[in-house]
């Protein structure tokens, strides 16, 4: 599995530490749903962190898709909001 | 569905768009590579942004920095002259002067970040994209049609949304500046206003006040001393005095 963190590029994933990360992936979900800044930041921060620790990190010369996607550590709950509705991601 | 699970579906969705996928897939690949190129000026020309405003509140807190010193510089001044309400006055501005400073080194520090990140992405973009020129040149050499479409699909897939990452980091920077911005609006507009001290021509109330005690004890001073010179005479003028009594 290939994840990409948002602002720090993508990592390639075995099937055992996809789901340790999407373990930690429900818990930050749960945190956004309680609307727990506090908790939503340092469940993302461990998320993040295991993805690098776990994953190795692709080449420039990789071309892959991502099948997963998460944002960077340090993330705030409000600009993921913002992030997850905004439009024309894109600029120009 | 997880929060990794909506964020792949938007940025999937926000790469996609940017795609206008041609009638010769060749034609995908240089398009592609041009929407690369102008993300890339894009980035940098962030990169430049941030650092502009960034600037800004350096000169804003140079200026500020000036003003605490001066503040300072009048506040013993006023004390030396025995005028503790004017040192007050004094002592108040510069807190408040501290206080935007503050604030300022805050700001800069949020600008700092987000530059940082911005120069981590182009790098990473600049790396991508020159990854990419040379698989176009590669699929282009050794195009068949019948594996161009998969080959094309696979390193454009790739590239696009790499810049969909990049297109965010540029999108939040600008947000971070544009508020900084006019934040700085707001305090240029009060050193101008001269609420925090007068810069402006350099003198405010105080300065005038300190000015009007030191031309009184400076005329106390010289009046003493005029006293001084004139104390021997006094008796002369006594006598013209009483020399004009006599007449």
């Amino acid at each position: 599995m290939i994840v990409r963190i948002l602002g720090e590029g993508q990592y390639r994933l075995d099937d055992a530490a996809f789901a340790t990360v999407s373990a930690i992936d429900d818990r930050v979900q749960e945190a956004a749903d309680a609307g727990d800044a506090e908790r939503f930041d340092r469940e993302l921060r461990e998320l993040v962190a295991e993805i690098t620790r776990l994953g190795t990190p692709l080449a420039a010369e990789e071309f892959e898709g991502s099948d997963a996607i998460v944002p960077g550590a340090g993330t705030t709950l409000e600009e993921a909001r913002a992030l997850l509705t905004s439009e024309g991601l894109i600029p120009g | 569905m997880g929060l990794m699970g909506r964020f792949t579906t938007i940025v999937k969705a926000k790469a996609s768009k940017a795609l206008d996928r041609a009638e010769d897939p060749r034609e995908t690949l240089d398009y592609s590579y041009e929407k690369q190129l102008e993300m890339l000026q894009k980035v940098r020309r962030g990169v430049a942004d941030v650092a502009t405003s960034k600037k800004r509140l350096e000169l804003q807190a140079a200026k500020l920095e000036q003003s605490v010193e001066k503040l300072d510089g009048q506040a013993r001044q006023a004390l030396q002259q025995g005028r503790e309400d004017l040192a007050r006055t004094a002592l108040e501005r510069k807190k408040s002067v501290q206080l935007q400073l503050q604030s300022i080194d805050e700001q800069r520090a949020q600008l700092q970040a987000e530059q940082d990140k911005l120069v981590i992405a182009e790098q990473r973009l600049t790396a991508k994209v020159e990854a990419f020129r040379t698989r176009k040149e590669t699929i282009k050499a050794q195009y068949t049609a019948a594996e161009a479409q998969t080959k094309i699909g696979e390193a454009v897939t790739g590239v696009s949304e790499e810049m969909a990452d990049v297109g965010l980091a540029i999108e939040r920077a600008e947000n971070k500046t544009e508020t900084l911005r006019a934040r700085a609006g707001a305090i240029d507009e009060l050193i101008e206003s001269g609420a925090l001290t007068d810069l402006t021509d350099g003198r405010d109330s105080i300065d005038r006040e300190l000015e009007q005690l030191s031309v009184a004890s400076g005329v106390d001073a010289e009046l003493e001393k005029l006293k001084a010179e004139v104390g021997p005479g006094s008796q002369s003028s006594n006598q013209i005095g009483s020399g004009e009594e006599k007449s």
